[in-house]
């Protein structure tokens, strides 16, 4: 019966989308003020039969209902709690309910909270946002039924994929769709504005919070993923490139440029079609990212079992959305020319610059990853793009842009000063000359690629430190002073330190583990003892082990450096009876240096040896440590006061300009 | 400057832009485009041993040996009309499998493929295409699936 409603629930849900779409829509277009209104209590219904249909579901992994055909594919009665939970979104159906749910949620919010927006405004970007809904509530309802019965019921479930079964990777779909779908917000508000005809500061000031909250929970999204790579998989690697990975990178790459794009037009009202067309864009990557991970259309090395033809539908659903918005884009973007001039040196000048560098790197990773599918087409024969390739094409791309943007927020709008901006940055300069000769020393030479990124990452982090002093003055008055500017800074400033702050980090560990790691296989008797980078790995023995509803064998290391013992390592190589799926634990030990990294494998039955994989992954951490530090800088500018206080009413936009800028 | 010319000033950089990405795409695919075989394509074309180039099919059964206690494997890869030999060092992912699909990528030296890398999968119901397109060029795909769906390793033909 509970599952019969959530069903039900969904259907309803797509009727009221439908209404949602339309009546709002044309309420607007007449100027009449009941037809618009009818959008708010649609989007708080919607959100409300979405969230029971989504319970419901819940509802029937957590009892293990296993007259459902969704959960005795992909649940188990002797699973613990938590993946019972996971489960729900750990499948294709799921994960699909929870998609809309989401999105539901963005849009009920906007309902709720968007009191102080135009009603105009606010009932377009509603219908557009229902638009949305109802393709993939119709995607559900007639590809990917979650609620379809099982006759006879099973008598238990298949299971959840054992690697599923994790911490990391049982938050990670929730993350990642938070982040594609925020972007369906700066999506509807971008239409809507195209259909008013007008983007001005005060549009850019209620887009922008979605945006950055939108990016901050794909950044999580993605980091989570790449952790999971990272510690699940086994291979001491975190990003490999591969079509589903990249299917993530790309609204992220084009998000962030969005993000910086809105900051022009809230402040200086300039590059108000390119930001719209920006938003059209990371919406239709996110969609894009669906597609890939759902069709299976290229051969991944994270595939899940997949099905071509729910990858049509999202496709066509695909073309539909980004090929009508290009089109009203065409037709009305002419008409959004900016109004604020400036020089190309300036912080406009920087920002552009800043979206040119992520688009064209967002093209590159398009194009590599898209190009197995065009090879085919043409005949051309079956090919993969692999790492060597988006190394050569996208670190390029990404050396300016990291130099620039240490010196991008010290040049002043409309007109800048090169010169000074980099006198000012001597300190940097310094630091970068200090930290190649102590890499170059470290290593003995090291590869040219790592030099450069270490050079990087510090002269982003000390240019970041430098800004900041210049901001608040620090060492030219008295620190009195300083700390007084310090308290009146907008929190948005903040966030931006911060965040540019864990780019560096980040940038920092990406170089380590790219260019230092070291990496040793072989097989291992037990007290055998093996050095990686200067630490000494000796291998105790293995035994049995039994887990809940697995059970494998696992090893112990004993990790010593110079005598003394630094970290015992437990890696396990689990079986999952239900799946009779092997999976992999890899054992890692976190120094402030870089990480320790074990892994054990087969044991040979003649000699009685292990098969062992032992890494040292320099660095490694920062990156997720700088990626969390970008995700608390988004937030710290979320929680700007401007944002909550509200936008100002467009009457009186040129003040707000001027007093913002 | 000018309206105009500072407008000129951002489409140059544009392009400039664009122009270096598009000759560092060029001369990246040149180099880095892995090509797919079959095992019957790598008798039949026998591509020179310093390209990089992906080898699919099954992992014939019986075929998994190891050397160097445990840490070198090898095994033959059939598209069941003809083999071919693999070795790769290391770990191979846990779902691999006598009987089971898998892509590996490394160099042909000598006759033998020297992997570096075996492309694990998340799912055990996962077959890449390209192996599922290679077994059905050799026309033993129906044969094949109809054995793994009665092994189970792949769910038959039915709602989902």
């Amino acid at each position: 019966m509970i599952v019969e409603s959530g069903h039900f629930a969904l259907v309803l849900a797509l009727f009221v989308a439908v209404v949602q779409a339309t009546v709002p829509l044309i309420g607007a277009q007449r100027g009449d003020a009941a037809w618009m209104a009818v959008a708010r209590p649609a989007a708080l219904a919607q959100v409300f039969l979405v969230a029971v249909a989504f319970a419901c579901l819940t509802y029937a992994y957590v009892t293990s209902d296993f007259s459902v055909l969704n959960v005795a594919r992909n649940s188990h009665s002797a699973k613990p709690l938590i993946y019972k939970i996971s489960g729900v979104w750990g499948n294709h159906e799921g994960s699909m309910v929870l998609w809309v749910l989401i999105l539901a949620v963005f849009g009920s919010a906007v309902a709720a909270f968007g009191g102080n927006l135009p009603p105009g405004l606010r009932a377009r970007a509603l219908a557009v946002q229902a638009m949305i809904a109802a393709g993939f509530l119709m995607f559900i309802l007639f590809t990917s039924n979650p609620f379809e019965r099982l006759v006879p019921p099973a008598v238990d479930g298949q299971g959840l994929n054992p690697l599923l079964q994790d911490p990391g990777l049982a938050f990670h779909p929730p993350f990642l769709y938070l982040g594609y779908v925020g972007f369906s917000m700066a999506f509807s508000f971008a239409i809507a504005a195209l259909i008013e005809g007008r983007v001005d500061a005060a549009w850019a000031r209620w887009v922008r919070p979605w945006t950055l909250a939108a990016w901050a929970f794909l950044t999580i999204g993605i980091g989570l993923g790449s952790w999971w790579a990272y510690y699940e998989l086994g291979w001491g690697g975190w990003w490999f490139w591969d079509p589903v990975e990249n299917a993530s990178f790309m609204p992220w790459l084009a998000g962030t440029a969005l993000l910086h794009s809105s900051i022009v037009v809230e402040k200086r009202d300039t590059m108000r079609a390119w930001t719209v067309l920006l938003a059209i864009v990371t919406f239709t990557l996110s969609l894009l990212g669906t597609f890939l991970v759902r069709s299976g259309v290229l051969t991944s090395v994270h595939a899940f079992a997949t099905d071509p033809e729910r990858g049509l539908f999202i496709l066509i659903l695909m073309i539909i959305v980004s090929g009508g918005s290009l089109a009203l884009f065409a037709w009305r973007g002419p008409s959004l020319r900016g109004a604020g001039l400036f020089q190309p040196v300036s912080r406009e000048g920087s920002l552009l610059l800043n979206n040119l560098l992520m688009t064209v790197a967002t093209a590159v990773v398009l194009l590599g990853t898209l190009y197995p599918l065009f090879a085919d087409a043409v005949g051309a024969g079956k090919v993969s793009v692999g790492a060597p390739f988006f190394n050569i094409v996208f670190i390029p791309l990404m050396v300016p842009m990291i130099a620039a943007m240490a010196v991008g927020p010290l040049l002043s709008w409309k007109r800048g000063d090169l010169g000074g901006a980099m006198t000012r940055l001597w300190a940097a300069g310094v630091a970068v000359l200090a930290a190649a000769a102590v890499t170059w020393w470290v290593h003995e030479g090291g590869p040219l690629l790592g030099l450069v990124g270490i050079a990087l990452a510090t002269w982003l982090a000390v240019g970041t430190l430098v800004e900041l002093a210049e901001r608040l003055r620090l060492f030219r008055e008295p620190l009195a002073d300083s700390l007084r500017r310090a308290a009146r800074q907008p929190r948005a400033a903040w966030g931006m330190s911060v965040a540019h702050m864990g780019l560096a980090i980040a940038v920092a560990g990406m170089t380590g583990a790219g260019a230092w790691k070291v990496e040793s296989i072989q097989a291992m008797q037990p007290g055998e003892t093996v050095t990686v980078s200067g630490y000494d790995f000796t291998f105790e023995g293995a035994g049995p082990i039994i887990g809940p509803n697995y059970m494998g064998v696992g090893g112990t290391f004993t990790v010593r450096r110079g005598g003394d013992v630094v970290a015992v390592l437990r890696p396990e190589k689990r079986t999952y009876p239900v799946r009779n799926m092997p999976t992999t634990e890899a054992a890692i030990h976190t120094l402030f240096t870089g990480d320790l990294y074990a892994v054990i494998g087969d044991r040979d039955e003649d000699t009685g040896a292990y098969v062992t994989r032992l890494y040292f992954n320099p660095l490694v951490a920062w990156m997720w440590g700088g990626g969390l530090i970008m995700v608390a800088g988004g937030a710290l500018s979320l929680s700007d006061r401007r944002f909550r206080v509200g936008a100002p009413a467009r009457r009186r936009r040129p003040a707000a300009a001027a007093a913002s800028a | 400057m000018k309206r105009k010319h500072k407008r000129l000033t951002f489409v140059a950089v544009a392009m400039l832009l664009l122009a270096g990405a598009t000759a560092l795409v060029l001369t990246a695919f040149e180099e880095n485009i892995v090509f797919f075989y079959s095992p019957t394509d790598l008798l039949a074309k026998q591509p020179a041993a310093d390209r990089r180039l992906r080898v699919g099919g099954l992992v014939e059964e019986g075929s998994i040996a190891k050397a160097d206690g445990g840490a070198v494997v090898t095994f033959r890869v059939t598209d069941l009309d003809n083999t071919v030999p693999v070795t790769f060092r290391g770990i191979l992912p846990d779902l691999f499998r006598e009987g089971q699909g898998v892509v590996a990528e490394g160099r042909l030296v000598d006759g033998t493929f020297r992997a570096d890398e075996v492309l694990a999968k998340h799912d055990e119901n996962y077959m890449p295409p390209e192996v599922a397109e290679a077994l059905k060029a050799s026309g033993k795909w129906q044969h094949m699936k109809d054995a793994m769906e009665d092994s189970g390793q792949m769910p038959e033909a039915d709602a989902r």
